[in-house]
Parts: C-alpha cells; structure tokens; sequence
C-alpha cells in the first residue's frame, strides 16, 4: 500500500514540476534545441534544478543497504556504452526535435490537452512495441 | 523573472519545477529503489516491457504525471504549443517510443537520474539525444518547415 501511494505521489510531483516547469509546452523544449535559431535555454535550468535534488539523492543513497520499501536497489549498470545505446539515442533525439516532446510530458499532457497528446502517446506506444516485437534479445 | 538577452526564459521557473522533478525522482530512487525513467516505467505499465518495476508502481507513477499535471493546469493554466499538424505527432512518437527502447531511456532516466549519478552511459546517451535533436530542429527549420 505504502508503496503504491509512493508511486502515485512522486509522479504526481513529477507531473506538477514538468507543468511549473515549462517543459509541457512543446515549443519551448523544441526551443531548447533551437540553438542555431531562437534559444529558449529554460530546459537547462530545469535539468540543473532536478540533477541538484537528485545528486543529493544519490549521495544518500550510496550510505543505504536498502530503499524504504523493498528488500535492495534495482539499478542499471553505468558503464557499457554501445550501439545500441548511441543509435537508440540518436533516433530518440530526431522524435524530440520533430514533436518537441519526450515521454514524460507527453504522458502528463494527457491530463490537459487530450487531442495532440494522445496522437503522440498511441505513436509512442506502438515504437515502443514495435521495438518490443524486432528486438531479438 | 526573465534571462537578459533571452526574453523568452523563464529561469526561475523552469529551476523550480526541476526541483520538483528530482524530488519526485528522489522518492522514486530512496522510497522504492528504482529510476524514475519515464520510458521505461510507461512501457511497463502499458505490458509492453516484461522486466523492470513491478506493474503496480509503473501504472501509478504514470497515473500520477497525469493526476500532477491536471492539479497544477486546475491552478494556474498551462501554456501549450503543440506542432501544426498531426504527422509531427506520429513522426515524433514513433522515434520517441523507438529510440528510447533501444537506447534504454529518455530525459528522466538518463537526462536526470544517470547525469546525476555521473554514470558513463547516461552522459554519453544525453549528450547525443541532445545533439540528435539539436540538429534535427535545425534541419526542419533549414528546409522551412521550423514551427
């Protein structure tokens, strides 16, 4: 139970940051990566906002056996840098400067303009599948 | 509050509502042991994903981005300009959904959570999904579809 209310609270937070934030307007973030033209550099501030609190995290973590709930950390490796992990982000950069959007405000913006973010959303859902049925690992 | 020589910033802002995401990434990482990558956790509430958090946690957490957005939208409106037509949408979503998959994250897990942690990978995948987009806003504004 307690992990379910902290599950929905901490994307609640994440969603009400996203909007404060500036980062459910897609032609702001698609600004961000208007560098050569119009810079909206807004983003940079959002990212050094979140990285400060999370880096704070990470300190506290390090001193943790365990998380609150749970019996151990489920936490991905940090060092292999592969193809896949360059060509996976290389195409997630062309779909982020196309639309102006990536997962999380895209996801969020379900709650306040339904239309354009469903259309987003079903397409990100069916890459994700079609990855999800390619892949052969 | 607004940058000098970038009218259109909103610093403070976008530096407040950061804080609010690396709280929500630090209850995620402290309360529940796990990375706040908003890729992953959607294709795990949605089946496609078998691995990762357990069901419950991803469809909560991408319950509450939605419950999150509406509460602060019931506040104070939230300004949206989306693509002028639908084809950006589809176009994007599919890269979106794609690349995040294979390169295992996007802007929370990598961006926000990897960067902080200074890991390796996730300098590496931000530093070229921003480069990536940097140059594909530059292309589309080059061929005078720019929006």
């Amino acid at each position: 139970m307690m992990r379910a209310i902290l599950a929905l609270v901490s994307g609640a937070i994440f969603g009400a940051g996203l909007a404060l934030s500036g980062m459910m307007n897609p032609a702001r973030v698609r600004g961000f990566l208007d560098l050569f033209g119009a810079w909206d550099t807004t983003l940079a501030f959002v990212m050094g906002g979140a990285m400060l609190v999370m880096a704070i995290a990470w300190t506290v973590q390090r001193r943790m056996a365990a998380p609150a709930i749970g019996p151990s950390f489920h936490l991905p490796g940090t060092a292999l840098i592969d193809r896949r992990l360059i060509g996976g982000a290389v195409l997630f950069g062309i779909g982020w400067g196309l639309a102006g959007l990536c997962p999380g405000p895209a996801i969020a913006s379900l709650g306040t303009a339904l239309a354009p973010a469903a259309i987003f959303v079903a397409a990100m859902l069916a890459g994700m599948g079609l990855f999800r049925l390619t892949d052969r690992r | 509050m607004t940058l000098p020589g970038f009218p259109d910033a909103a610093p403070l802002e976008g530096f407040l509502g950061g804080m609010m995401i690396g709280l929500a990434a630090a209850i995620m990482l402290l309360g529940l042991g796990r990375i706040a990558g908003v890729s992953g956790l959607a294709s795990r509430a949605m089946l496609i994903e078998r691995g990762g958090a357990p069901w419950p946690v991803a469809i909560l957490f991408v319950a509450g981005l939605v419950l999150g957005a509406i509460l602060f939208g019931a506040a104070e409106p939230i300004e949206a300009v989306f693509p002028p037509h639908w084809a950006w949408l589809v176009a994007g979503g599919l890269f979106v959904g794609y690349g995040t998959r294979l390169g295992s994250g996007c802007t929370s897990g990598h961006g926000v959570c990897g960067m902080s942690r200074l890991s390796p990978r996730s300098l590496v995948a931000t530093a070229v999904f921003m480069a990536s987009g940097i140059a594909t806003v530059a292309l589309v504004n080059a061929l005078g579809y720019g929006w």
